[in-house]
């Protein structure tokens, strides 16, 4: 079974990356293993561990703040706004060679999903292929300062799983088609018409190489959980530091109230649903009588 | 105004809802029927996952359908022995519809059957209402014409005869059993309340007299619902008290004014008007079976 899950994988994965050399440079993650799941600790700080053995130390790294580490979900939530600033931590000069590049990824947390084909059969429209997706974001937002492609090499983006198709690269099961990128690709598309899924390309401002700021909106339909911000600083399309940062995101008051009630005390709830239901039909009728009466 | 909605995770126009709300709760009092088969398609429309639109669609049904009922029983106008009968089938064929209703999903073919069902229902119910509500409009107009005070039909010969003085029936309690299973059934599985299924069936395999018939059903279907919010709201926590909130605000009004309109309405137009209605949404549904769709693919997330 796990032997032909790597097969199925590896199979998909010369699919997507057809230019993609065969000679993996080296700290490249190996992919000879279970299905990863996104994300997956283990396999990230074993790419953290590659880092550091390959460089004692960063020359440059990123020091940064977000405006806000917490957004609280009320009734009359309508989305929010988050600035991430910083700047480059350096103690030489400016090296030589291409100017610094920026990459803002704001990231919530993962749920399966279900992406379904449909198909005419004798004549109507109905579901017929399905892939499932063990773990995607619901909402996954990329600011960068340059464009993706020039600014971000592959081997570099899928390690640390930066750009949209990798960040949700985690099937779940086997797969049932032959061809599962039109599915990816198709849920990228969907979820970025919904504005969960966002690309902007040269929206991060960097100045003289040390400062840098980007705006991230948060949606009005976001969900609840621990959000992840990471910060990735590269030159020559490699990344040289990460700096990670937390977002909170919770239901606050009312919304919280309700949410837990629902979760806790769902008997309770349901009826008083119902109650609420009940007079709500009632009062009205009794209120219509009077209005009538007068 | 935009709305966070706790259950259901998404931002709404809270003005939208109330609209929606007071439409569905206008065809409640008119017509008889929860408005379920109109509510749930239409959320789903502006967003809400469809899950929640229909345990929530049940509960805000619950509201309009109390709202309305009220009124029936202030003219009196319900046959309760009647909605007594039905509603004990109503909640056996609930149950039945749910067992089917898991072993399709297992399948995995729960969205065609439901829109089949939908598709051949209301199509079979709209038909049938609009023939025989234009031939009674026509005998109407015609004064030579008498209608026959007791129509002798198959099912008034089976035993355990009951009366049900209020539709003024002496029939075996065996028929409105099985309406009431058939309807419990369906309603299951599509998610609504049944009512306009059950309106036709009463009117047609019963022969209940029209003007009863609204307050009857909308008796049952209050029940029905009410079971239905309860059963969604325990086993998979989807019904959103702030979702539905919006939706009763306009739905209470809606199904008042219905009701009112109603008793000035001739009986004969309002079963035209139901059944226009009820073609308009089979053939809207039929469509979506029969385009091709905007985008082939589609997304569901797991229930949490």
């Amino acid at each position: 079974m796990r032997t032909a899950l790597t097969a199925l994988l590896a199979l998909w994965l010369a699919g997507a990356a057809t230019a993609q050399e065969a000679d993996a440079p080296a700290g490249m993650i190996e992919y000879g293993e279970p299905v990863p799941t996104f994300p997956d600790p283990s396999q990230r700080q074993r790419v953290i561990a590659a880092i550091a053995k390959s460089k004692d130390r960063p020359v440059e790294q990123v020091v940064a703040g977000l405006s806000r580490d917490s957004v609280a979900i009320t009734a009359s939530f309508d989305g929010s706004e988050i600035l991430i600033y910083g700047a480059i931590k350096r103690e030489t000069p400016i090296p030589d060679g291409p100017p610094l590049q920026i990459i803002v990824t704001v990231e919530a947390p993962s749920r399966p999903l279900t992406i379904w084909r449909k198909e005419r059969k004798a004549g109507i429209w109905i579901n017929t292929e399905k892939v499932e997706i063990g773990a995607a974001p619901g909402f996954y937002a990329v600011a960068t300062s340059g464009p993706m492609s020039d600014i971000l090499q592959e081997d570099w983006d899928r390690r640390y799983r930066i750009s949209l198709p990798l960040a949700l690269r985690a099937y779940a099961g086997k797969l049932a088609v032959d061809d599962a990128v039109p599915f990816t690709e198709a849920l990228i598309r969907l979820r970025e018409s919904n504005g969960l899924y966002r690309l902007d390309e040269g929206s991060v401002k960097l100045v003289d190489q040390t400062l840098f700021r980007a705006d991230v909106r948060l949606p009005a339909n976001l969900i609840e959980g621990d959000y992840k911000t990471r910060i990735f600083l590269l030159r020559d399309g490699q990344v040289m530091d990460v700096y990670r940062a937390p977002i909170d995101v919770r239901k606050v008051g009312l919304e919280r109230w309700l949410y837990r009630l629902a979760f806790d005390q769902p008997l309770l709830y349901g009826l008083m649903s119902l109650a609420v239901a009940v007079i709500a039909g009632w009062g009205a009728s009794a209120a219509f009588r009077k209005l009538r009466r007068a | 105004m935009q709305i966070f909605l706790p259950i259901a995770e998404v931002s709404v126009n809270a003005f939208t809802l109330v609209g929606l709300g007071g439409l569905v709760g206008l065809m409640s009092g008119l017509f008889g029927v929860g408005g379920g088969f109109l509510i749930t398609p239409l959320l789903f429309f502006i967003g809400i996952p469809p899950a929640i639109a229909v345990a929530t669609g049940a509960n805000q049904v619950v509201a309009s359908s109390v709202s309305g009922v009220l009124a029936h029983v202030k003219r009196k106008t319900v046959d309760f022995r009647m909605g007594g009968v039905l509603l004990a089938g109503g909640l056996v064929g609930s149950g039945l519809g749910v067992w089917v209703f898991t072993i399709l999903q297992e399948v995995g073919q729960v969205d065609l059957v439901v829109q089949l069902c939908y598709v051949v229902f209301l199509g079979l119910i709209g038909a049938m209402m609009l023939q025989e509500s234009v031939r009674a409009l026509r005998r109407s107009k015609n004064p030579t014409y008498r209608k026959r005070s007791h129509q002798h039909m198959w099912v008034h010969r089976w035993p355990g005869k009951m009366k049900f003085r209020a539709s003024g029936l002496y029939i075996s309690v065996i028929p409105p059993l099985l309406v009431g299973v058939a309807v419990g059934v369906l309603a299951a599985i599509m998610g609504v309340g049944g009512g306009f299924i059950m309106v036709p069936a009463m009117i047609y395999l019963l022969g209940v007299p029209t003007k009863v018939v609204v307050g009857t059903s909308l008796f049952q279907i209050t029940f029905v619902t009410a079971f239905t919010t309860v059963m969604h709201a325990v086993s998979y926590n989807t019904v959103d008290i702030m979702l539905a909130v919006l939706l009763i605000v306009g739905g209470v009004v809606g199904a008042q004014i219905g009701t009112t309109l109603g008793a000035r309405l001739r009986a004969e137009q309002l079963r035209i008007l139901l059944a226009l209605l009820v073609l308009l949404v089979c053939g809207k549904l039929a469509l979506d079976l029969f385009l091709r769709p905007d985008d082939l693919y589609s997304i569901t997330t797991e229930a949490r």
